[in-house]
Parts: structure tokens; sequence; C-alpha cells
């Protein structure tokens, strides 16, 4: 049931075009893009929201990692954080999935239909356990929510959907880099997470099982309709799978562009060029 | 047929020197090389064994040690077990006993003996104890790294998806520090035939090492080499029993894994 709930509100809150109103909207408040709500007050109800950061602040010791962020992320939204290193954008995603605690501001997370306010994290590394065979790693993602018969069918449902279903009862240490991290993609999707926040994680393949993941993950990002939040290097990557991309730059955020591209997008196309050069030139202060 | 001549022929070179050495010692004791004071002969030895075995002493001395090493090792390596996973879970616990167990296990168990003598006599209880003194440091020791050592980046993969810390322990903590348990395990089977031997030879009324004095009261020979033979083997059979529960436990490490 709830599953086709959160369809629903994801066909809304995605837009493949853009409307006038909302185009305004865009311009006048960077940031919100709400194509469909038409009358904008300034204190927006965040239950619209997947999540949102308002003067969210985090500090270890003298050094501000995250200085005042204010950031709302509609439900279904591809929203892509990119920054050199050490930006703060890996604290953004601890902050989101609880983590870590922000040393001011507040973070609200949006509950989600009823049996899917579940924030799930991709990392960089798959850490999946090596003493448990695939199918079992996938059902840890189940853990306090399936168990038994239930949990099993559900892990190689999931299993069967990243291509994984025949390896099902083999030892981690058996596949390849790109495999283990499908299943660690399994193992997040395997609850429908509501929010999946993806830290780096496609940082460690090569680049051919890079373009093949980009591609599994937009699908199943496409079918399952959750809100992905996506940390990463690659402006290339950012551009060519975010709806829209936060440049993070000392702790603050120093670009808010959103990518009103049509899906699915060629790989180096002049458009996502010209997009991934203004991002560029943020990041490296170029002239614009 | 060419291959299955092959494996016989892998399999049986590891044999090829006992057997040589065995023949050699026997043709050396049989010439009169050796006296037979010195060194009995293999087949001395054999007799010895038929002849103990008929007798059902060897039986029933092979029974009792074999029951105090094992008891003893599961006194001591379960009190090891305890303490090196209190200390790996908790700092408290580790700051409070760490320091004081590591400065008892650099005392040799065996240097205890007159002490263990003086307070047990020559009953069960001394060779109890000393095995289990002997068996709980390199459990003890073995666990505590093994905790230790466990990924902390799949400690917090098991948090963030809310496993409880029981889960935790069972499912991520506990199989992760496995194969370091392992390690003090086999060390400690070691440890405990060692012990046992020196504890049976100094004061015993029963068990391998009181037969094998016995025997030399008697200048019996064979039946001390056939002792020492016995205290071989039964130090393999604990290690090869060590090896088929790692392979059983282990399959998912690569180094268990049959290619």
């Amino acid at each position: 049931m709830s599953v086709i709930a959160l369809d629903q509100k994801a066909k809304v809150a995605r837009p493949v075009k853009e409307t006038a109103e909302a185009r305004a909207l865009r311009e006048t408040s960077p940031g919100q893009w709400f194509p469909y709500a038409a009358p904008q007050t300034q204190e927006r109800d965040t239950r619209e929201n997947a999540f949102s950061f308002r003067g969210i602040s985090r500090k270890f010791g003298d050094k501000t990692v995250l200085d005042n962020i204010d950031l709302d992320v509609p439900a279904g939204q591809f929203i892509a954080v990119i920054g050199k290193s050490g930006c703060g954008k890996s604290t953004l995603l601890r902050l989101l999935t609880g983590l870590d605690k922000p040393t001011s501001g507040t973070l609200t997370v949006n509950k989600g239909t009823e049996g899917e306010n579940r924030t799930r994290i991709m990392f960089q590394e798959p850490r999946l356990l090596p003493w448990a065979k695939i199918a079992k790693n996938v059902e840890v993602g189940l853990t306090g929510i399936a168990k038994g018969k239930e949990a099993r069918e559900k892990s190689l449902a999931i299993l069967d959907e990243v291509g994984l279903a025949d390896r099902a009862e083999e030892w981690p240490s058996v596949l390849s880099g790109g495999q283990r991290q499908r299943v660690a993609l399994a193992r997040a999707l395997v609850a429908h997470p509501y929010i999946l926040a993806l830290d780096e994680p496609l940082g460690a393949l090569d680049a051919l099982t890079r373009i093949e993941m980009q591609h599994l993950l937009e699908s199943i990002w496409q079918q399952q309709a959750f809100t992905a939040v996506l940390v990463t290097h690659d402006v290339a990557e950012a551009v060519a799978l975010a709806d829209r991309v936060i440049v993070i730059d000392h702790g603050r955020i120093a670009l808010d562009l959103d990518i009103p591209l049509e899906r699915p997008r060629r790989h180096g196309s002049p458009e996502l060029a010209r997009l991934e050069g203004k991002i560029l030139d943020t990041l490296f202060g170029g002239t614009d | 047929m060419k291959s299955t001549g092959q494996s016989i022929l892998r399999n049986g070179t590891g044999w090829l020197l006992p057997a040589l050495i065995v023949l050699t010692w026997e043709i050396a004791t049989r010439t009169g090389l050796i006296s037979p004071n010195v060194m009995a002969a293999p087949s001395a030895v054999a007799e010895a064994f038929w002849r103990l075995l008929l007798s059902g002493e060897l039986v029933r001395n092979i029974g009792v040690s074999t029951a105090r090493a094992l008891s003893g090792f599961v006194i001591g390596g379960s009190i090891g077990l305890i303490f090196g996973l209190a200390n790996g879970l908790s700092g408290l616990s580790r700051n409070l006993t760490d320091t004081t167990l590591q400065m008892v296990r650099n005392i040799p168990h065996l240097a205890l003996i007159p002490l263990v003598i003086l307070w047990f006599g020559i009953d069960e209880e001394a060779k109890l104890f000393l095995v289990a003194l002997g068996v709980f440091f390199p459990i003890y020791v073995n666990t505590l790294l093994g905790i230790q050592s466990v990924d902390p980046q799949l400690v917090e993969m098991g948090r963030v998806y809310g496993m409880s810390r029981t889960t935790l322990f069972f499912r991520v903590i506990l199989p992760g520090a496995l194969p370091a348990i392992f390690v003090g395990l086999r060390y400690a089977l070691g440890i405990m035939w060692l012990t046992l031997i020196v504890a049976e030879t100094i004061a015993a009324s029963s068990g391998l090492g009181y037969m094998a004095m016995q025997a030399r009261e008697f200048l019996l020979i064979d039946v001390v080499v056939l002792s020492i033979l016995i205290y071989a083997l039964l130090g393999k059979l604990a290690d090869s029993f060590a090896r088929l529960l790692e392979r059983l436990t282990l399959q998912w490490h690569p180094a268990f894994q049959t290619a």
C-alpha cells in the first residue's frame, strides 16, 4: 500500500517539464523548486520536503565545517552535493543519516509514508559482512523490519533487480568490486527507504563499471521513487544523474543549480557540458 | 589412473622420511649400535603398546589425562573468553582488569608448581589449576585482540541499519573476532598438553605422565618412549580438531575456501 502512496507523491514532486510559474518561482527563490506550489509563503510546510536544514552548523573544535546551511529537498528529488575534499559534504550526509548531530540549527526529516520513513546510507566501501552470504547481507537491510522467509524473499527480489539473483548463495569475497557495491545498493534499497544517502558510492569503481552503476542507480530511482542525496566529487556524474546540484564551499552553499534536462541523459551532450562548466567555475573561482 | 598414482605419491612423500627414520632406528637397536637402555627399538615400543592396551592400563591412563586436560581447558578457556569479550567490549572493564592480567601473564605458570603443590597437594585440583591458568592467557589475549581489530566501518554499518547491541555482537563483532580467537585456541591446546605433562610428571598418581615416571623407576624404556609418542599423537589430534572447527566456522574466509 505504502509503496503506491510514495509513488504518487514522487510523481508530483518530480517534474519532467517545468511550468512558467515554477520557473518564475525557482528564479526568485533559489534552491526551492515547487512546480505545483503556486502560492508560496515564507514559512513552508516541511512535510512537502523529504528533509530540510534550517541554519545548520557543525563545528569540530574551532573548525567550522558547515556554516549556517539552509536547504530544502522536495520528496523524490535526486540531489547531488559537490565540493572539494574537506568542504563538509560528507558531514552533511552524516547529519542527515543521524550519524552525527549538528552544533546548532534544526534538521527536519520527513517521516514519509508509514513504513517507509527510513533513511539509508550507502558508503564509499561496500561494507558487506564477509561472513554472511550475499542474500544474508542484503537481509541486514531489513533488521527490525522483516525476518525469516519474508526477509529472504524480499532480499532475493531486490538482488534480482540489481542483476545478482544468481549470486545469492555466494560469499562476498568472490565478487568483483562493482558487484559488491551492487549488493550494498540492494541492502540499502531492500527496506524501501524514503531517503537514500549516497556517500561517493561509485568513487572506488573503474570508469566503465561506474557508468553501468550510474544507469542502474538512475533506473532504480525512477522505479522506487525515493529521495536521493548523492555526495560526489565527480561533476560529470552529478549533472548526469541529479535533478539539482548543490556546490558546497567553505561550509556554505556556493551554488544551487537545477538540471532541468530530460532523462535518459546522454553522456557528453553540450547541455551537460555547459552545466558542468558552470559548476567547475564555481568550484575554482572562474570568471562568470 | 595416472592422476591417482600421482596423488598417492604426493601424499606419500611426507611419510617417507619418518618411515626411513623408524627403519634406521630399528636396525640400529637390533644390531646393538644403540644400547637398549638408551633407546627402545620401535618393535619393543609396539610390543609395550600392545601389552599395556591388553592390561587396560594404557586406556585408563589416557582417559585420566584427557579428562584432566579437557576440564582444565574448559575452565581456563571460558574464563579467558569471558574476560577477553568483556575487555574488548567495555572500556571500563578493560581499564579495571587489563593491567593486572598483563602482569600475571608475565609469570611463567609452571613456576607456580611448588606453590600449587603446597596449596592443593598432588590432587586433581593442582593439575586443573595449572592447565586452566596456562590456557587462560592465549585465549584472553587473542579474544581481546580479535574484538579490537573488528572493522569499525562494519560496526558503523550495523548501527546505521538499526542493529541492537546483541544483534551487533552476534552478527558483526563475534564473527569478526573469530579468526583471532581460533589462533588463541590452537595456542591454548598446545599449552594444555605441555602443562599437563609437566604437572603429571612432577606430582601425580595416575595419568600418562605418571605412567612414564613409573616406567622410568623400573627402567622400562619402551614404556617411556611409548608415553612420549602418545603425547605427540594427542597433541596432533587436538590441533587437527581445532583446524576442523576452524574450517567449518570460517568458510567465508578466503584462506579457507577450496578453489
